[in-house]
């Protein structure tokens, strides 16, 4: 058992966990976010994608205890002051879910494609999602959704 | 899924990481995790201890020497793909390192953990010994040519750890594979070179580790054309045989790679 001190979504946490206790249960069991998904459980689906230290990862391939003093942001941190997230509202308007449970780790994907290449065509957004699955096979309006995220995101939106 | 239970030690130093493995020999080391972490969840290792050397930072750099391009071991994949230092001295290995696994892989593994591990499929391995790198750790130097020994083994030692590797600036270099659609990795991979040690062509993903083509090699020297090796065939015996691939297609496919580069590696 270890004590792991973190930041997730602005806030300091603290909790006592196993060491072999994953980051994506860690948030989900323990801090109770439930936004990041468990898919496939085997580092191919990226539904648990979370930003650690800015960076896109798939949090159920690293222990929580390798996230001590790191900053994470969920999907539960995207939207401020109640006002969603660019890139949540282009999902929304382009109808870039169908069942939704690969959603979370597909817009915290998005949002580090964005911020990693701010000029997106269709055939880039695709090449970048390989690491995130749609089991309803919805792409099509994913790869839209984050087409207009990019464009919206270029013109001031942040 | 739920790996064992195992001890979390986090090293401050290599010299610390050193210390522990001493005190605990079963230990393994964590540097990307990204395939050390998935095989502990199917339970497939059961290490009582990881000693992370993730968050070393005299492990991630890189640099150009001279005629050499040298980096740190725990260098993440994507620093290596977006480097302006090594796209401008082997962008075959810039290119390389964009092609491995998914960009959320790409942030966490390492040159150093993707050598160690020498996955018969994985790139990495690949560019090493085609550009006849020399692959630095904690206790002397290994020559690529000596370090990858057969499928998951390589020359390293209990407790030691690679530091740094140095990649001799090739004349021109390429790298063709084709990957697994699902996985990313090589059904068979081919990295291509013409430097100072000569043509090399270096093929992952098709047998139980990187291996050398030497017809190709020779074919190449002459003429470092698509055209000079396009008769040359790769036996199918002793290749690897899945579900994905049988051991024929993967020798064809080592052909058509060889191809790919070879032209990419001219252009």
């Amino acid at each position: 058992m270890a004590v792991v001190t973190m930041t997730v979504n602005g806030k300091a946490v603290s909790a006592e966990t196993e060491d072999r206790t994953l980051l994506v249960y860690f948030l989900r069991e323990q801090l109770r976010l439930t936004g990041t998904h468990i898919g496939c459980d085997t580092s191919q689906c990226g539904a648990c994608v979370v930003h650690v230290d800015d960076r896109a990862v798939k949090s159920c391939t690293m222990f929580a205890v390798q996230a001590e003093g790191a900053d994470v942001t969920t999907i539960e941190g995207l939207a401020k002051d109640g006002k969603l997230h660019p890139v949540q509202e282009a999902f929304r308007e382009n109808h870039g879910l169908q069942c939704g449970f690969c959603t979370p780790g597909m817009i915290m994907t998005a949002v580090d494609m964005i911020r990693r290449k701010p000029q997106l065509d269709r055939e880039t957004i695709r090449h970048e999602l390989e690491g995130n699955i749609c089991r309803c096979t919805g792409y099509h309006n994913i790869v839209s959704s984050i087409e207009d995220a990019s464009k919206r995101m270029a013109g001031g939106a942040k | 899924m739920i790996s064992y239970s195992f001890a979390y030690r986090r090293a401050k130093s290599l010299t610390e990481a050193e210390a522990l493995f001493a005190n605990s020999p079963e230990a393994k080391f964590l540097a990307g995790g990204q395939t050390l972490i998935p095989t502990m969840k199917m339970r497939l290792a059961n290490p009582p201890e990881l000693i992370d050397i993730s968050g070393l930072k005299e492990l991630s750099f890189i640099r150009v020497d001279g005629q050499t391009l040298v980096i740190g071991a725990g260098t993440k994949h994507h620093d290596v793909a977006v480097s302006a230092e090594v796209m401008g001295t082997i962008p075959a290995l810039a290119k390389l390192a964009e092609g491995i696994g998914d960009p959320a892989v790409r942030y966490m593994g390492t040159l150093g953990g993707s050598l160690a591990n020498n996955d018969p499929a994985a790139d990495y391995p690949a560019a090493a010994l085609a550009l006849g790198a020399a692959i630095k750790t904690t206790r002397r130097t290994i020559a690529a040519n000596d370090f990858f020994v057969g499928m998951f083994s390589t020359a390293l030692e209990d407790g030691e750890i690679i530091t740094e590797v140095s990649f001799p600036i090739p004349e021109r270099a390429a790298y063709a594979k084709f990957d697994n659609p699902a996985s990313r990795y090589a059904m068979a991979g081919v990295f291509v070179a013409k430097s100072k040690i000569g043509v090399r062509v270096v093929v992952t993903g098709a047998g139980p580790s990187v291996f050398r083509v030497p017809d190709m090699e020779s074919a190449l020297a002459k003429s470092f054309t698509a055209e000079a090796i396009k008769c040359i065939k790769i036996d199918a015996d002793g290749l690897n045989s899945d579900i994905h691939a049988s051991a024929e297609y993967r020798a064809h496919l080592v052909s058509v790679m060889a191809a790919r580069a070879v032209k990419a590696a001219a252009a």
